[in-house]
């Protein structure tokens, strides 16, 4: 056994708060984000138990899953989703939790605004009752969804009982090409994978074209480390982390700075340190990626052709090709780049902030789309940051909306949806059935494919244009 | 929780891999703030297709669910195994589950059972040509066994497998040990933020 440890296993050791042989490591939670969808049954059980919640000032709350991003100050017309708003809204106040209610400017989705706030600070624990957590992990803190059982755990103890995850380095070797995006390269990655590839593990991003990668780029990456499986995504803290931070509402200042920024630098796996799993991925020859399927596993180079079913040997993995297809109605040699789309999509935690919304305007400036195209940025200081650089014009003039924030079209709780039968190309994470509307279908895309393909009405990347 | 110690139960095959938690349950059915009632929205979608396996009047009682790798996967709403388990079942058997998923079941008592693929195929096989076949999960022997003489053991952790079969809250294993996350609050860096 080597002596060196992982920075996953930096910052799981730094939160054990007990071990004990043959028990789960009870770990200590930094910072716990809450929302709308799965923390009300969390509320109700503390209340149940005559429970309060430990540490009201490591949590902080926003509305965002039933967010109507049209009239955002008017009260909610469906009236489940408004008893749902109206829910947490009650449980901060009774439990004294800040809370981020629509129209507020801070208010926006769960893992947009952590970071925005400066809340989300390498090498911390971070949770939510949301699988995307895994975003936070882009600044080298440990951050992972738990259920709504967890969620009341967290309240009640600030803690979590948890076995360690084994760990995977996923290297990028070589630079992205030209054109190529942080999230064409985390479908490459998935694709490569598989949905299960990441199970039972942490994942750790490396390599020099991560180390190349803005925050925000980071972030896309780590955001849809669940859709691999795995428990949760990191990449080691630089500068690159440093400078994004610095200044931010919550950030350390000062001496305290300094004394993070120290801290900080020591969280990167040791040169002596195994990971359990290691898997390559070559950067340079990646071109725009698309999913095809129901799974964010079925994609493929936007230049390939809608496989057959019989290309996959795993018999499991054929009947999941055969479905998919029946569901997508695609056929089996179609051009990708054939696939004509009813609606376009830019938000969501994976893709709804200020540098993909700038990637999608430089595509659209000066031209029209011909599709339905919704945008909706992932924060309100996202829209506002847009909305101070003219972004937003951009996209009115080419006959996009501009709407309000929230999680909206990425999985339909609000009046975003698609109809049966429909095809959307979606910034999102998940292609699932159903995800964005009873029937509809989804190709996972980067902002920039998604632009495009809203000009063209089918998918298309920016050089085709 | 309930507890569960051994269940006897007969099983209905989803012979369909990468089950994600939207199929469980759509988004649509998360909007209620009680913990009741998901059983109606339990793969409310594929329930609308009469062929589908639990429209099936042979499966009707099933409490054991049998599916393909990756069930589970997707997104992290408990309410997942709340529709399962309002449903009827108390068993899920698969190849391999999505961890959250997985944590979820536990919580509340859903017992997750990974079997290999080809068992897992053998046991579907099995319930298909006999849906009245009984199958019992053994989690303090942490086998299941089927048919006439099939049987197959799986891996449970020593600690999630005595929780589950005293029923215990986690919380309250938790609680025991409030003077050490005190003692752990005490030493945290002075830096780390807070929300207020
Ligand atoms: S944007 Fe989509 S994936 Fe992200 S938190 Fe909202 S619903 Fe979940």
């Amino acid at each position: 056994m080597s002596e060196g440890r992982t920075l996953a296993e930096k910052v799981w050791d730094q939160h054990v708060v007990r071990r004990a042989e043959g028990e789960p490591d009870l770990l200590y939670i930094d910072l716990h984000l809450i929302h709308e969808v799965t923390s009300p049954q969390a509320f109700d059980g503390l209340r149940m138990a005559g429970r309060t919640v430990r540490r009201p000032d490591l949590t902080i709350a926003t509305e965002d899953h039933n967010v109507p991003t049209r009239d955002i100050l008017a009260p909610i017309a469906d009236p489940v989703s408004r008893a749902q708003v109206e829910t947490l809204r009650k449980n901060a106040a009774e439990f004294g939790i800040r809370l981020h209610p629509m129209g507020d400017d801070g208010q926006g989705i769960v893992h947009v605004i952590g970071p925005q706030l400066g809340l989300t600070q390498p090498g911390m624990t971070v949770v939510c009752g949301d699988s995307h957590t895994s975003t936070h992990g882009a600044f080298g803190a440990l951050a992972f969804g738990i259920g709504t059982s967890e969620v009341e755990h967290v309240l009640a103890t600030q803690t979590l009982p948890a076995y360690r995850p084994k760990t995977m380095a996923i290297e990028v070797r070589g630079e992205l090409p030209a054109g190529v995006t942080a999230k064409d390269l985390i479908l490459a990655i998935i694709a490569k994978i598989g949905t299960g590839g990441g199970q039972g593990h942490i994942v750790e991003y490396r390599g020099e074209a991560i180390r190349e990668l803005s925050m925000e780029a980071r972030m896309t990456i780590c955001n849809m480390s669940i859709e691999a499986g795995a428990r949760a995504g990191m990449i080691a803290p630089d500068e690159t982390t440093f400078e994004y931070l610095r200044g931010r509402e919550h950030a350390p200042q000062g001496a305290e700075w300094d004394a993070a920024v120290e801290y900080w630098k020591s969280l990167r796996t040791d040169d002596d340190a195994e990971f359990d799993t290691v898997v390559e991925i070559d950067a340079a020859s990646l071109t725009p990626f698309v999913t095809w399927g129901t799974n964010p596993g079925q994609g493929l180079p936007l230049g390939a052709s809608v496989p057959s079913p019989e290309e996959f040997a795993d018999p499991v993995e054929r009947a999941a090709a055969e479905r998919a297809l029946e569901y997508m109605g695609l056929t089996a040699g179609t051009p990708l780049r054939e696939i004509a789309v009813d609606t376009v999509f830019l938000g969501s935690c994976t893709n709804g902030r200020i540098e993909d919304l700038r990637a999608a305007a430089e595509v659209l400036r000066g031209r029209k789309v011909v599709t339905r195209t919704l945008v909706v940025p992932g924060s309100m200081r996202v829209k506002a940051a847009a909305e101070a650089e003219g972004l937003d014009r951009v996209f009115k003039e080419a006959g996009a909306e501009w709407r309000e924030a929230g999680c909206s079209m990425c999985l339909g709780m609000n009046p975003d949806q698609l109809a049966a039968g429909e095809r959307s190309a979606s910034t999102s994470n998940r292609n699932f059935e159903g995800r964005q509307g009873k029937g509809g279908r989804t190709h996972l895309v980067s902002p920039a494919v998604a632009a495009a393909t809203a000009v063209t009405g089918r998918l298309t990347a920016p050089a085709d244009l | 929780m309930e507890a569960f110690t051994t269940h006897t139960g007969r099983a209905v095959p989803l012979r369909r891999s990468n089950v994600d938690t939207d199929q469980i349950i759509p988004a649509v059915w998360l909007k209620q703030v009680s913990r009741t009632g998901f059983e109606k929205g339990l793969f409310a979608a594929w329930r609308e297709d009469p062929s589908f396996v639990l429209n099936d009047p042979a499966h009707e009682g099933a409490s054991i669910l049998v599916a393909g790798p990756d069930f589970g996967t997707g997104s992290s709403r408990e309410h997942a195994v709340w529709a399962l388990q309002q449903y009827g079942f108390r068993v899920v058997i698969a190849p391999r589950f999505g961890d959250i998923f997985r944590n979820n079941a536990t919580k509340g008592g859903l017992l997750p059972v990974v079997l290999p693929g080809e068992v897992v195929e053998e046991i579907q096989d099995l319930v298909e040509a006999d849906p009245a076949a009984e199958i019992t999960v053994d989690l303090g022997a942490r086998e299941v066994r089927y048919g006439a003489d099939g049987a197959h053991g799986f891996e449970i952790d020593d600690y999630t497998r005595w929780r589950l079969m005293e029923g215990l809250d986690d919380i309250g294993l938790t609680l025991r040990y409030a003077d050490h996350i005190t003692t752990y609050e005490n030493g945290r860096q002075s830096w780390l933020p807070t929300t207020v």
